[in-house]
């Protein structure tokens, strides 16, 4: 609070226009837009390519946020105001996909396939574990090796 | 006539790649020398009258020839040069051969530096790019022409989206097209080693390079990507899980996994199997992806121009390439064993779980990109699958990779024991968990978000720094410091530069994401916001004249304790050809913060809209991907893979070395 009245004292000295103030916020009510951005940024365009309704510029997507605010001003939750679009337009206007029948592939494939892929890793390490004994270096094997080591006079880093 | 000419060369490119395909396979199973030394000289044909095809396209642009179609629909006689050249890659079929000038330069530049490699791997490697080339060129011949002419000739074109006339256009594409390109390299050395039967160790010392720096140009192209979007459209937003995104996104992630594999499989022998499927995966993905962007099926302002006979081309074209490969994968598999055994805690076994999780990453991504394709093709009902769905996957799989990126370097090969890496790490899991309890609360906010992402990110680096002082700690032979800093491979320090990349990005990410402060305001000439601890005040607003726009200009000035930090000069842009205003966000850039004005909507003439934000940190992230694709290009760099033959090693005798165990030289 004291820094705003610092800025505007700042600004009584250097201010170019005769009615420099702290600007509005673009919205009348800032908390309750703030709560609807919320929800925008989750809630898609329509008519846009991909884009969420809080980033889209389109005369719809304005027209869904005034009927948004106004659901809100009237007091209803926010699961009401999405219900309220989904009844309108389907699950097509939701970003988070809700869990239905026909989502269930969707939620939880992803842990199916981690399931998966760590029993798969698991039998693929007992498998080496099991299958694999080390043949061991012969003479001829090792002098060989150390030829080879000793020539190039270096060794590998991991 | 120049269009013409293009287009006769880029035919011609298709038959010199058909023989650049035919001749080097064929000659490479029959072991006939003649027909497999066709491939380097049929490399550089193309390379010549693709070349060719491309420089008459460009000319058609800077000479404003609206008779063509394509530089009609994208450029315009007010467009600067710059812009003129960068609308060659601006639509479909321009950025397809753009795409295609690429490939040959890679075909080429794969034959020139496999002179070493046995005659007949290195035919089979150019051949099957010659395969891919011939996919690709005729792709564009059959459906997506640039040449294809307008009759009458518009007298100006549409213009260059104005989203595209940016710096972004020249970095962004070319470099994404270097990426996927360069794992088909990755994808043709696999198909030839599975030709050839041949797949060891040595194999991977040869694909490795190639691989990783496919892998450096695609961490880039998706970098650049980023970084522009969130200058460029003006939300400050840096990742969407927009499908084209994810379309780049995805091989980026099995790629990453593809090269953790090369690593082993170089090492130790070992996932020889995975890397092939790995890197036929990665391959599979990218043209997965080009299917999604081009074809249609996928609604994103990133798109192009839709029309599904391309679609069904690359559906053909994948099937073609894709299930051939995993046929002779099939077909060869069981020639190809195991590599050299490993215990169960090692770093084979730490990488093998990290590659699962890479590539069920990838999976989880492209599941929920494809979803509502399949859904909406089986009528089962339109959803959408944005931001919320893939952070909730996303996330939890990643940390714990990133988990893991801590453990792995420091894991020895072969065989590791818990309690000795839990002894090494020890001061790295203390300093992490210190740091990820104390910094949240220094930023005077507590976040249990960004508590989890430093003590990732902390936790990784200090694993790294673990690492480093490990290999420095004074030696018995009492070598200087130097020496001991340069016994280590530049591999292994592109390893830890790329690791410490990872850590600075989630530290950003985290950071930015819930550290960032907006303010949406309406702005009179003279009124002031305070956002983050820094004032902003607009001092004036002018009407600049671009070369093809009219802008609207405001001066932003920027103080922060009464000292003037910065004067930005947001702007609001009309096109003069495509209507729709476009705002350019004008953004102070430091180390520990990014300040951002963008205009929203006038008002009336004298006030506007203006959204005001305060980002911390954000410039990390374009710094850990920087770390990351510097990190690679230094393992690229390594001298093991320009150490000249010096002299061939003879055949091994009676008591030679078993096969499995030939990679096993480090300890």
């Amino acid at each position: 609070m004291s820094r705003i009245v610092i800025a505007i004292a700042l600004l009584a000295m250097v201010s170019l226009a005769a009615f420099a103030k702290e600007a509005a916020p673009a919205a009348d009510d800032p908390v309750l837009e703030k709560r609807l951005m919320a929800l925008a940024a989750d809630l898609r365009c329509l008519v846009c390519q991909n884009q969420t309704l809080a980033e889209s510029p389109a005369g719809l997507a304005d027209d869904l946020k005034n009927e948004m605010r106004a659901q809100m001003r009237r007091g209803a939750s926010d699961q009401e105001v999405i219900d309220y679009l989904v009844a309108r337009y389907g699950d097509f206007v939701l970003f988070r996909p809700p869990l239905k029948a026909t989502t269930l592939g969707l939620w939880f494939g992803p842990a199916i396939l981690l399931v998966i892929a760590i029993i798969a890793v698991w039998r693929s390490l007992a498998r080496r574990r099991r299958g694999l004994a080390d043949t061991p270096l012969t003479e001829a094997g090792r002098a060989r090796a150390e030829a080879l080591l000793g020539a190039r006079g270096e060794t590998e880093q991991p | 006539m120049i269009p013409e000419l293009g287009h006769f060369s880029l035919i011609l490119a298709l038959l010199i790649a058909v023989a650049q395909a035919l001749f080097p396979l064929v000659g490479a199973a029959r072991g006939s020398l003649a027909w497999m030394s066709v491939a380097r000289s049929a490399s550089l044909g193309q390379l010549l009258f693709v070349a060719i095809a491309f420089v008459s396209l460009t000319y058609a642009f800077v000479s404003n020839d609206f008779s063509v179609l394509y530089v009609a629909s994208n450029s315009n006689s007010a467009l600067p040069l710059q812009y003129r050249i960068a609308a060659v890659w601006g639509g479909h079929e321009g950025s397809m051969l753009l795409w295609v000038l690429t490939l040959a330069a890679w075909t080429v530049a794969v034959a020139w530096f496999s002179r070493h490699l046995p005659e007949e791997f290195a035919a089979r490697v150019v051949g099957v790019m010659g395969l891919i080339s011939v996919g690709f060129i005729a792709f564009i011949l059959f459906t997506s022409n640039p040449f294809a002419r307008l009759f009458p000739a518009a007298a100006d074109g549409r213009d260059l989206n104005p989203l595209l006339q940016d710096l972004g256009m020249g970095l962004h594409p070319p470099f994404l097209y270097m990426g996927y390109v360069g794992f088909s390299v990755a994808f043709a050395f696999a198909i030839a080693a599975l030709l050839s039967g041949r797949l060891d160790a040595t194999w991977a010392r040869w694909s490795r390079p190639w691989t990783t720096l496919a892998w450096v140009f695609l961490t880039l192209g998706v970098a650049f990507g980023s970084w522009w979007a969130y200058y460029e459209l003006g939300w400050g937003g840096w990742w969407f899980w927009d499908p084209v995104e994810n379309a780049s996104f995805i091989p980026w992630l099995s790629g990453t996994a593809l090269i953790h594999s090369l690593a082993v499989t170089e090492k130790r022998g070992g996932f020889r199997g995975w890397t092939v499927l790995l890197a036929i995966l990665t391959f599979s993905f990218s043209l997965i992806g080009m299917f999604l962007v081009r074809s249609g099926v996928l609604t994103s302002v990133h798109a192009f121009a839709t029309d599904p006979v391309r679609g069904v081309f690359v559906l053909a074209l994948i099937g073609i390439l894709i299930g051939g490969a995993l046929l002779l994968f099939a077909w060869r598999a069981q020639r190809i064993g195991l590599g050299g055994s490993f215990e169960t805690v090692s770093r084979e076994s730490m990488l093998l779980l990290n590659n699962a999780l890479l590539v069920v990453a990838a999976a989880s991504v492209l599941l929920g990109t494809l979803y509502p394709l399949a859904l909406d093709a089986l009528g089962a009902g339109k959803i959408s699958v944005g931001r919320p769905y893939f952070e909730t996957v996303f996330i939890p799989l990643m940390s714990l990779m990133l988990v893991l990126l801590g453990i792995g370097p420091i894991a020895r090969w072969k065989k590791s024991s818990v309690r000795d890496l839990a002894i090494r790490l020890r001061w790295a899991f203390a300093v992490a968990l210190l740091s990820a309890v104390l910094l949240p609360l220094a930023a005077a906010r507590w976040s249990t978000a960004v508590s989890l992402g430093l003590l990732l990110a902390v936790w990784i680096l200090a694993s790294a720094v673990t690492d480093l002082l490990e290999r420095v700690r004074p030696s018995r032979d009492a070598a200087g410091l130097f020496a001991r800093l340069s016994a280590n491979s530049r591999s292994h320090y592109g390893m830890l530069l790329a690791h410490i990349g990872v850590a600075v990005f989630v530290a950003g990410a985290t950071l930015v994401e819930n550290y960032e402060s907006e303010k949406d305001v309406r702005m009179e000439i003279g009124d002031t916001v305070e956002v983050g601890g820094y004032i902003f005040q607009l001092q004036n607003i002018t009407t600049v004249p671009g070369p093809n726009y009219s802008a609207s200009r405001g001066e932003m000035r920027v103080t922060r304790d009464g000292a003037e930090v910065a004067v930005l000069y947001p702007e609001k842009r009309t096109y003069r050809m495509q209507q729709n205003p476009m705002t350019e966000a004008a953004i102070d850039r430091g180390f520990f913060r990014d300040l951002y004005v963008a205009f929203g909507e006038p008002l009336n003439p004298t006030t506007w809209i203006v959204r005001v934000y305060h980002k911390p940190f954000i410039n990390f992230l374009w710094a850990g991907w920087l770390l990351m694709a510097l990190g690679g290009l230094l393992a690229v760099c390594d001298r093991r893979y320009r150490i000249a033959v010096r002299k061939p090693i003879l055949a091994p005798s009676a008591g030679a070395l078993p096969h499995g165990a030939g990679g096993a030289v480090a300890g």
